[in-house]
């Protein structure tokens, strides 16, 4: 099996309360916080490995992961620590974030995706930066391939996935026949989520995704990277979202106390009226 | 001058899902941006009778797209009736649901049309539709506009009052449905596991009683009966899911759910950024904890420093004394 995974460098998503806005109040600044990869994707990377591997001989491959970015040179150590894991190949298309929007990014991975064919193209449900959930599901439709989104579960079978879905209210379990385009919840790094067809009914992973040893961590650096200007991939699409502005929430008027239960009670049934 | 197209959603018994309403709300408001009116899509195996739940919301038509292979939800089938009747129309709006998600993207897609997610508020500048949507787990709003003829959106729930009936009725049409792409003969509808919970869903709870890892093996035993006192759904830090306590479909937070209800309990919860981020949107915050350092009660209105352990039972006691 063949895997495409998409990953997206994001500002560190444990002090996203940090971001900033510009004064002008045009731009979202993320000045001081570290690049992390975005958790969705990582997720998404994880789930990728486990259906490309037997889970008992971690070591034995059985398949293969793709995994490509949009961004500038600097984001490669994303797709190292990608490669580090257990990714076989990499691709960065050159690309500021400013460049790119949901809509424009699909078409550049309907390119991608024509030239690679994979059988499964995953992604995490969204990026916890501009959190828009969009490119996985505009994907499928420009391919005109079956997706399962919100993924929680994912069990291979004969040329096809049982995907179990978080949905509101439950699980929806659909089959999709491959190739197929599939978006990962946080639950999907579960120790018996993913089972390949190698891999024993059973079998326990881990809980969340693997960390790259020392060694491997220096092969990496040995993987092949292919770069593609945006162009390349983007065909003549341009840009069609435009953010005029950003603010930050209203601040939370908190840190009140009450003495006890009876104070608390009192409060929420009398002052705030939502007993 | 265009008009607006609210996709309805239907529960597993072909009912009118109550999320359509706050679709409804959400189009209604960009109309006088858009200069036109709103018709409403339904889609499903007896769409003719849950569009007659439809005609009283002031649609210029409630448009009805009945068919077997609707029987079950899946984006593939849905996908091009909705993108076909959506053409006629300047916007396309759908609640932010995990059925709202799935489809309009996808919808979109079909249209080439630049898409919206989770909006939480929409207004009109210089004729043109502006989405306010959050971003960074709620932690900056970003208002933004679509250039495209069609465009594409879909509404947080917990910011748009449901619509009220406004009398009237709204005709009803048959649309047939429209040619399907290979996608759909490849992608099959197995099953719908629902939780059994006499329980709301998290994310439409008014009420939720939240835990965290303080509570450790003991976290059912002490939050159910408080959750029952107050017919609140059930949630968990991140830290009290990973560590086995609760199960996973609980977690509130920047990875779990974004969660906005009138009443927000955070007990034995610190308050870490991940999880303030799925709760902060809440209209009143209640924190109980015994370490009056903990970060949760710079956010919430009113704070207990106290051992969790006798307080739930106490506040149990209490609520129960109003009757």
């Amino acid at each position: 099996m063949k895997v495409l995974v998409a990953l997206k460098r994001v500002a560190d998503p444990d002090n996203a309360n940090k971001v900033k806005i510009s004064p002008s109040g045009d731009a979202i600044e993320t000045t001081g916080l570290e690049w992390k990869t975005n958790p969705f994707d990582e997720y998404g990377l994880e789930a990728a490995l486990r259906l490309t591997e037997n889970g008992k001989a971690p070591k034995k491959r059985e398949g293969e992961v793709v995994v490509v970015t949009f961004a500038p040179k600097d984001a490669e150590t994303t797709l190292r620590a990608a490669l580090a894991t257990g990714a076989d190949r990499a691709i960065r298309v050159d690309a500021n974030d400013a460049e790119l929007d949901g809509r424009l990014i699909a078409h550049a991975l309907k390119t991608i995706v024509d030239a690679e064919k994979p059988d499964v193209i995953i992604l995490g449900k969204q990026a916890v930066d501009g959190d828009s959930n969009q490119v996985g599901q505009r994907l499928a439709e420009l391919l005109d391939y079956p997706m399962a989104t919100f993924a929680a579960t994912i069990k291979e079978e004969d040329g096809a996935l049982l995907v179990g879905r978080e949905v509101d209210g439950g699980v929806l379990s659909l089959r999709v026949k491959l190739p197929a385009v599939v978006t990962v919840d946080l639950r999907i790094v579960a120790p018996t989520s993913v089972y390949s067809k190698h891999t024993e009914a059973g079998f326990k992973y881990n809980d969340g995704v693997r960390f790259a040893p020392l060694p491997a961590i220096m092969a990496a650096k040995k993987k092949p990277l292919d770069v593609k200007t945006l162009a390349e991939v983007a065909g003549g699409n341009q840009l069609s979202t435009k953010y005029v502005k950003f603010e930050r929430p209203a601040q939370r008027a908190g840190g009140a106390k009450v003495k006890d239960v009876a104070e608390l009670v009192q409060k929420l049934t009398t002052v705030s009226k939502v007993l | 001058m265009a008009d607006a197209l609210v996709i309805a959603e239907l529960a597993e018994d072909g009912k009118v899902r109550k999320s359509t309403l706050h679709a409804i709300t959400f189009a209604q408001r960009a109309l006088p941006t858009l200069g036109g009116g709103f018709a409403i899509l339904v889609l499903g195996a007896n769409a003719k009778a849950a569009a007659a739940e439809l005609t009283g919301f002031g649609a210029s038509k409630v448009l009805a797209c009945e068919d077997p292979a609707f029987k079950e939800y899946t984006a593939e089938q849905f996908t091009p009736t909705v993108a076909e009747v959506g053409k006629g129309f300047g916007l396309i709006v759908a609640a932010a649901t995990s059925f709202g998600k799935d489809l309009l993207p996808r919808v979109a897609a079909r249209l080439d049309a630049a898409y919206a997610s989770d909006c939480s508020a929409v207004s009109g500048e210089g004729g043109k539709l502006v989405f306010k949507r959050p971003m960074f787990a709620g932690n900056a709003f970003g208002y933004c506009q679509l250039n495209t003829p069609i465009q594409v959106a879909t509404a947080r729930q917990s910011e748009f009052d449901a619509a009220a009936p406004s009398g009237g009725a709204s005709p009803v049409e048959s649309v047939t449905k429209a040619a399907v792409g290979a996608a759909a003969s490849r992608v099959q509808f197995v099953s719908l596991e629902a939780v059994k919970s006499e329980r709301p869903e998290l994310t439409e709870a008014s009420v939720i009683v939240s835990g965290g890892r303080a509570l450790k093996e003991k976290f059912m035993e002490v939050l159910e009966p408080l959750a029952d006192a107050l017919g609140a759904a059930l949630g968990a830090s991140r830290a009290a899911v990973d560590a086995g306590y609760a199960p996973g479909d609980f977690q509130v937070g920047q990875t779990g759910k974004i969660v906005a209800p009138t009443l927000y309990f955070a007990i034995g919860i610190s308050g870490a950024i991940q999880h303030i981020a799925g709760m902060k949107g809440s209209k009143v915050i209640v924190a109980i904890n015994k370490d009056p350092d903990a970060p949760i009660f710079q956010l919430a209105d009113y704070g207990l420093v106290a051992d969790l352990f006798t307080a739930v039972p106490a506040l149990i006691t209490e609520l129960k004394k109003r009757g």
